[in-house]
C-alpha cells in the first residue's frame, strides 16, 4: 500500500474562519482524515508528523517579519501550496493598512506602540512565494475547498469557475437586486463561489470573493450610481488590495 | 528578582504553539524547585488594528468588518456592534420579532461553537488524545455526535444568515431578510436530534475524571431577569456589580502589562474577572430552562461550579439550553413586518455588549452626524479572561509540580483549554518573541 498523502493547514495574520471551514465540513471530515494524513493542523491537534507535506492549506497574509520568515520555510517543506481565502490570497482586509499609515494605526489601538512589531504591509501569501493554486472567498466556500483537495488528491486541476458572481444569481433564479430595486451590487465584478447568497437575502454582494477573471469595475461603478467616497468604501473592504478592486477604490479616492 | 540558589534546580515548561485554541498563543512556565516563578500565557498573534481601520468607516459597515476578526463567532461580533450602533443612534430593539431572530441565529453560533469546543477541541484532553482526528478512530461514536451538534449549529446559521461563517443577513436595525414560518420549519428534526445529543452529552460529561479544584475569580457575565444571557443584558458579577453596558469603561480598565503581551482587562480597584460559560451558568442558573437544569443536576452539578475543569460539562448544558431555546423560538415565531428598522445616524456615542459562546464582547463606538465612524473600541472575551487563566494555570502548576515534564505540559494546557480562549479575537494583542528556557 502506497503511504497516505500528508496535509498540512498553516495560519497567518486571519481570523481562523477559513481553516475552520475544514472541520465544518461534518459530512466530510473522517473520509478526509481517512484518505489522507492531516499532518500538521494546530487548531485540530497537537500531534505533529515532520514535513515535507505534500499539500499545505494557507490561511492568513503577511504582516510581521516572523511570519516573512514563516512562509519561506512553509513554501520549502510542500510539495503543493494552496492559498485559502480572501488573507491568504489578496492581504484580507487587514491590507487596509496598505492604503494607510501603519505608525497611525499603530498609535490607535495600542498604548505601547513601541512593542509592536509589523509590517507596513499586508501582502498575499504570492507576493511572497510561489503559489500553487489559490482559492478566493471570505470565508472560502466548503465545495471549493473539497474539490480543490480532491483534485490535488487525484492529480488533476481544481474544477473552480472564474465567472462572476450574476451567473449564480441566474443559475439560482435570483430576481436581479441591482436592476429591480436599484441596490448597489458588486455582483458584475466578482468571483464566484459563495452561490450569490447576498442577492438571495435582498442585498447587494459586497465582493467577498474579490474580483473575477477580467474585471470590468469601471462599467459596473456608473451603474450602481454611487458616490466616489461610498465607491471607495465598497472596494475597500476583505479584498482591497485584489488586483481589479484596487484600481477601481484608488480611482475614485482620486476624484 | 531572587537569586537562584545553587541547591535549586530551576526547570521550564513551555509549549510554543498551543494547540487546539483559536489562534496563536504560547504558554511559558518557570518552576524553581517547587516553586512556581513565573507563568505566562503569550499571545503573538499578529495585530490586525481593526479599531484603527474602522474609523472612517460608515456605521452600517461595522457588523461586517468586525465579523472578520474572528471566523468561529462572528455573529458575536455582529450582535455586539449592531447593538452598539443602535444605541448610538436611540433604537433599542430589546422584544418582538427582530430581538427572536437575532437570538434564534446567535443560538446556532453558541450550538456550532460550543459543540466545537466540547468536543474536538476540549474532549482529547479528557480521553488522552492528540486531538480529535485522533480520538475519533477510537471513539467514532463520540466523535459523530460532536459532529452532528456543529453541523445543527451551522444549519440553523446557514438558514438564517446565508452562510455558516460571516453570515451575511444581519444588519443595523435587524435584518435584510426574515424568514417566513415555513422556512424555518426544516430547522425543527435536526434541532431535536441536537437537543438529544446535547443530553447525552452532559451526562457523558459529568462522568469524566476532573482534579478536584476550586477557584474564586469574580464572575462577570450578561443578566437579564427570566432570560439565559446571550443578546443583551445588564453587566452584572457575584461581587455586586451591575451595571449598564455604557458603564463598562467606568469600572473596567485594560491595563498594558509589562510581563504579557496583550491587554489585560481589570475591574478596578478589584482586578482579574472571568466571563464565559462558568459565570453565566453560577449568576443566571435560574434563568435556564427546565430540561437543562434537570440536566445539570443529574450530572452532579451544583447552582455553582466553581471548578474549570468541569467547564466541559457546564457547556454541555448550555447546548440543552440553547438546542431548547432555539426550538421554543421557531415554535413561536412570527416574522416581523419590516426586516429591520430604521436607524437614523445621529453624532452620539453607543455601547455594545452581549455573550460571544466564550464570554462577554464589548464594542463602543463614537459616531459623526452622518453615521460615519469616529472612534471604536472593541473588548473581546478572551482580553478580559486572560489574567484568571494566567492565576489558573499558577495553580494547576504548584498543584501538580511533582509531575514529570510532559504530564505537566499537557494539564496545563488542558487549564488553557477550560476557558476555550479565542486568541484570533486579536484586536488588543501585541506579538512578543516567545522566551527560550
Amino acid at each position: 500500500m502506497t503511504p497516505k498523502k500528508t496535509l498540512a493547514v498553516w495560519k497567518f495574520s486571519s481570523c481562523d474562519g477559513c481553516q475552520l471551514t475544514l472541520l465544518d465540513c461534518e459530512d466530510e471530515l473522517l473520509t478526509i482524515a481517512g484518505q489522507l494524513e492531516i499532518a500538521y493542523f494546530l487548531e485540530a491537534s497537537r500531534a505533529k508528523v515532520q514535513g515535507p507535506y505534500d499539500v499545505s492549506l494557507v490561511e492568513g497574509s503577511i504582516t510581521t517579519p516572523r511570519e516573512a520568515e514563516l512562509i519561506q520555510e512553509v513554501r520549502a517543506n510542500s510539495k503543493a501550496l494552496i492559498t485559502i481565502g480572501a488573507c491568504a490570497t489578496a492581504g484580507g482586509i487587514q491590507a487596509l493598512r496598505n492604503f494607510a499609515d501603519v505608525e497611525e494605526f499603530t498609535r490607535i489601538v495600542y498604548a505601547s506602540p513601541d512593542y509592536i512589531s509589523t509590517l507596513a504591509t499586508s501582502t498575499p501569501i504570492s507576493a511572497n512565494v510561489h503559489v500553487d493554486y489559490e482559492l478566493n472567498g471570505c470565508p472560502i466556500s466548503k465545495q471549493q475547498l473539497l474539490e480543490v483537495i480532491s483534485a490535488y488528491l487525484n492529480r488533476r486541476r481544481p474544477r473552480v469557475r472564474a465567472h462572476s458572481v450574476c451567473v449564480e444569481c441566474k443559475r439560482r433564479g435570483t430576481v436581479c437586486v441591482m436592476v429591480a430595486h436599484g441596490t448597489p451590487c458588486l455582483g458584475p465584478v466578482t468571483h464566484a463561489g459563495c452561490g450569490a447568497i447576498c442577492p438571495a437575502y435582498n442585498r447587494g454582494c459586497y465582493g467577498c470573493f474579490g474580483p473575477m477573471e477580467t474585471p470590468n469595475p469601471a462599467s459596473l461603478n456608473v451603474w450602481t450610481g454611487l458616490e466616489d467616497r461610498d465607491l471607495v468604501r465598497i472596494y475597500r473592504t476583505f479584498n482591497a488590495n485584489a488586483d481589479g478592486f484596487r484600481e477601481s477604490s484608488e480611482a475614485h479616492q482620486r476624484q | 528578582m531572587k537569586p537562584i540558589s545553587a541547591n535549586k534546580s530551576t526547570r521550564t515548561i513551555r509549549t510554543d504553539a498551543l494547540a487546539r485554541v483559536e489562534g496563536e498563543g504560547a504558554m511559558f512556565v518557570q518552576i524553581e524547585g517547587d516553586h512556581v516563578r513565573d507563568v505566562k500565557l503569550r499571545i503573538y498573534e499578529p495585530p490586525r488594528f481593526f479599531e484603527a481601520m474602522l474609523r472612517g468607516r460608515a456605521f452600517t459597515e461595522a457588523p461586517d468588518i468586525t465579523s472578520r476578526i474572528c471566523g468561529i463567532c462572528p455573529i458575536a461580533y455582529q450582535m455586539s456592534a449592531v447593538r452598539a450602533m443602535e444605541d448610538a443612534c436611540g433604537v433599542a430593539i430589546d422584544s418582538g420579532p427582530i430581538r427572536e431572530l437575532r437570538r434564534l441565529i446567535y443560538c446556532g453560533e453558541w450550538i456550532e461553537s460550543l459543540g466545537l469546543h466540547v468536543y474536538l477541541l476540549h474532549a482529547p484532553d479528557f480521553l488522552g488524545y492528540p486531538g480529535f482526528l485522533e480520538m475519533a478512530r477510537e471513539h467514532p461514536q463520540i466523535a459523530e455526535q460532536g459532529l452532528a451538534l456543529k453541523k445543527a449549529g451551522n444549519t440553523l446559521m446557514t438558514l438564517v444568515g446565508g452562510r455558516e461563517i460571516h453570515p451575511i443577513n444581519i444588519r443595523v436595525g435587524g435584518f435584510y431578510r426574515a424568514p417566513s414560518r415555513a422556512e424555518l420549519r426544516p430547522l425543527i428534526d435536526p434541532l431535536e436530534r441536537a437537543r438529544e445529543i446535547a443530553l447525552a452529552t452532559v451526562r457523558w460529561a459529568g462522568e469524566l475524571p476532573f482534579p478536584d479544584v476550586r477557584r474564586e475569580p469574580e464572575l462577570v457575565a450578561l443578566a437579564e431577569p427570566g432570560r439565559y444571557p446571550i443578546d443583551l443584558g445588564r453587566i452584572v458579577s457575584d461581587r455586586g456589580l451591575d451595571i449598564a453596558p455604557a458603564e463598562f469603561d467606568t469600572h473596567m480598565v485594560e491595563e498594558h502589562v509589562a510581563h504579557s503581551n496583550a491587554l489585560h482587562a481589570r475591574i478596578r480597584q478589584r482586578g482579574s474577572y472571568l466571563t464565559g460559560s462558568l459565570a453565566r451558568y453560577n449568576l443566571s442558573f435560574a434563568a435556564l430552562s427546565p430540561l437543562a437544569r434537570d440536566a445539570a443536576r443529574e450530572a452532579g452539578l451544583q447552582e455553582t461550579c466553581r471548578n474549570p475543569f468541569q467547564s466541559i460539562i457546564v457547556r454541555a448544558v448550555e447546548l440543552v439550553q440553547v438546542c431548547d431555546e432555539a426550538l421554543a423560538i421557531i415554535d413561536d415565531y412570527e416574522p416581523p413586518d419590516e426586516p429591520a428598522v430604521e436607524v437614523a445616524p445621529r453624532r452620539a456615542v453607543g455601547h455594545g455588549a452581549t455573550e460571544a459562546p466564550r464570554g462577554m464582547l464589548y464594542h463602543r463606538y463614537a459616531l459623526d452626524h452622518d453615521g460615519t465612524i469616529l472612534d471604536a473600541r472593541i473588548v473581546p472575551p478572551t482580553s478580559q479572561n486572560q489574567l484568571v487563566i494566567e492565576e489558573d494555570l499558577r495553580a494547576v502548576v504548584q498543584r501538580n509540580v511533582k509531575l514529570p515534564d510532559e504530564e505537566l505540559t499537557l494539564r496545563c494546557e488542558q487549564a488553557i483549554r477550560n476557558h476555550d480562549p479565542c486568541i484570533s479575537c486579536a484586536t488588543h494583542f501585541l506579538e512578543l518573541t516567545v522566551q527560550r528556557g
